[in-house]
């Protein structure tokens, strides 16, 4: 296990953030902290990282016990959301940084200086300073200070929160593509589950301080640990008591074994996917459909119709809460 | 140092530079007006009537210029006062560099009176602080240190007039600086000393700079303050400011202005070294 974490406790004032958290990260693997704001995913990278001391707990890296370690001394490289450059330095100094604390000569520096600004595609940008740079050429920027020091573990918070949206997506299939070519060890925090599933290959999902369920992004996707997991980890709707995913209802004019009518109350088209929502049993639920279902159904509000989940759909039982 | 902007490639795709180039454009009405307005105002209070001393200096020709600046006694007042003014823009220099520090770094008790008290210099007319100053180091000192009619006195009057403008400039600065970046230089290896030296201090240095720049010309033009604990012995004691005063009553107005203009330029210059540096740091972002 490149990192361990084994029951951490913080809490800032009387505040708990963190609580009995337990979290292992595979060597070379590139594992998502997920979860809504303030559930405490940040600090847990934090106290990785060193920037946080634990109250109570263990942080193991590369099977040395880090938990009394300065940051300085635990080799893992750290990015920011909002990038952290040095803006008195150049681009190329900003890399070479970690570099030249640990007194590596020139000609070395220089050579594994600009391998990595090749890496992030900045080659041509060494000489600029930060505020010369786009934000998403900032960030590139600071991963490549980040793996200059070769860190046993690179962790990124929020990454790509500052981004704008089209940016934010290129980056994402960027560094999937940058850790297939370096294998460090990533951990980055996000809030966005649609980023998560595509980058991470695990997934840890925290709330309110814990670990609420650890898994592949499919896995999380379609056995989510609870309802909280489920609807945070994609769309939900809920029929007959449960929470189902809307691509995995049926919906039928004619009538299907084990449905349940409903009515037709709007068809909202967004694309290539169709939206119909229903009246089942007094409450609202909503279908997701394709077009071309759609159409040959030929949908109007105030239709009557059938719904169920469809065979073998993932449904979860809602106690009455 | 890629200022120049042919060197910049088009911005990649979805990316927005840091840096553009404004086009320039005609002034509309209402900014013709306030810039019209600016320069009327600037001109009345400033241009005009320093211009007017400038010319009244060289009544007399260049020969007599000289004269007036190099009478023994205006010479020693002169470098009396460029000599301490340099002297004390260092110290305040560092002191107010850390004086800034702890009060934007540190946590104590009392630390917004602190806060309030930095700024008494500016606010208490500079004849009362040498009022203050002669009663705690003059010769009735309670302390027993006796500094009046000494350089040393001068020196002490020139540093309380002076504290707030390095303090002034490099707190806000200290304040906005990214706590983020100290982190990121900690994960990279770097110890406290190194994160100083490496990051914050280049960070402070323009504020530093023009705090004490400020402090330099606020220094050489100090009368009030220094009046009372200097005794104003010539040759000793005397600084320029006071020695212009002297000037005038004896009705040698050209020799007072001759002497004006000296400190006059001796702040230009250090102002427009200090935009020259600060122009330096700003190509870098």
């Amino acid at each position: 296990m490149a990192i361990e974490v084994r029951d951490v406790n913080k809490s800032f004032g009387t505040t708990p953030v963190l609580r009995e958290v337990s979290v292992d990260v595979a060597s070379g693997s590139l594992t998502a902290l997920l979860g809504p704001s303030g559930g405490g995913k940040s600090t847990l990278l934090r106290v990785i990282a060193g920037l946080e001391q634990p109250d109570t707990g263990t942080v193991r890296i590369s099977g040395v016990d880090a938990t009394r370690l300065s940051p300085q001394r635990r080799n893992v490289g750290f990015v920011f959301q909002h990038y952290a450059a040095f803006k008195h330095l150049s681009v190329f100094r900003n890399v070479a940084f970690g570099l030249e604390i640990r007194k590596r000569p020139k000609d070395e520096i220089r050579k594994r200086v600009m391998e990595l600004l090749e890496l992030v595609h900045l080659e041509k940008m060494a000489d600029r300073y930060p505020s010369q740079l786009s934000g998403g050429q900032r960030q590139r920027m600071a991963l490549a200070r980040a793996l200059a020091v070769e860190p046993e573990v690179l962790l990124l918070d929020e990454p790509f929160g500052a981004l704008d949206a089209q940016v934010r997506k290129e980056l994402r299939t960027w560094l999937r593509r940058l850790h297939d070519e370096v294998h460090v060890t990533t951990v980055f925090v996000t809030h966005d589950q649609e980023e998560a599933i595509e980058v991470a290959d695990t997934i840890v999902v925290l709330a309110n301080g814990e670990v609420v369920q650890v898994g592949s992004p499919a896995d999380v996707y379609d056995n989510p640990a609870n309802p909280f997991v489920m609807r945070f980890l994609g769309p939900v709707t809920e029929i007959g008591g449960s929470l189902v995913r809307p691509h995995d209802i049926e919906i039928s004019v004619d009538p299907i074994e084990g449905g349940t009518p409903a009515t037709v109350s709007r068809v909202v088209r967004l694309g290539f996917e169709v939206r119909v929502e229903v009246e089942v049993g007094g409450q609202e639920a909503w279908v997701q459909v394709t077009r071309e279902f759609a159409d040959r159904l030929g949908l109007e509000p105030g239709d009557a119709v059938v719904v169920r989940p469809a065979p073998g759909a993932r449904s979860l039982a809602l106690s009455a809460v | 140092m890629t200022t120049d902007t042919a060197l910049r490639p088009a911005p990649a795709p979805g990316s927005t530079p840091g840096a553009g180039a404004r086009p320039r454009s005609r002034l509309s009405g209402g900014t013709a007006t306030g810039l019209g307005a600016a320069v009327l105002y600037l001109s009345l209070i400033v241009l005009i009537p320093l211009a007017l001393v400038v010319w009244r200096s060289a009544d007399h020709g260049p020969g007599y210029f000289w004269r007036a600046v190099t009478t023994p006694d205006a010479w020693a007042a002169l470098t009396l006062t460029i000599g301490a003014s340099v002297i004390v823009a260092l110290i305040n220099l560092v002191m107010g560099t850390l004086i800034a520090w702890v009060l934007v770094r540190d946590r104590f008790p009392g630390k917004a009176v602190v806060d309030t008290v930095i700024d008494l210099p500016f606010a208490l007319p500079t004849i009362v602080a040498g009022l203050v100053l002669l009663a705690l180091y003059g010769p009735e000192s309670p302390l027993g240190i006796n500094l009046a009619y000494s350089r040393a006195g001068v020196m002490l009057a020139l540093l309380f007039v002076t504290l707030p403008f390095v303090v002034r400039t490099v707190q806000p600065v200290l304040l906005e600086l990214d706590a983020d970046m100290e982190q990121a230089a900690a994960s990279l290896g770097a110890g406290p000393f190194q994160i100083f030296r490496r990051i914050i201090l280049p960070n402070l240095v323009p504020a530093m700079l023009s705090g004490t720049a400020l402090a330099f010309t606020r220094s050489i033009a100090e009368f009030g303050s220094t009046v009372l604990i200097s005794g104003n012995l010539p040759f000793k004691t005397q600084v320029a400011a006071v020695n212009i005063f002297s000037q005038i009553e004896g009705d040698n107005t050209t020799g007072a202005a001759a002497i004006s203009t000296v400190l006059l330029v001796v702040a230009l210059v250090a102002l427009i070294s200090l935009d020259l540096l600060q122009r330096w740091g700003n190509r870098r972002g």
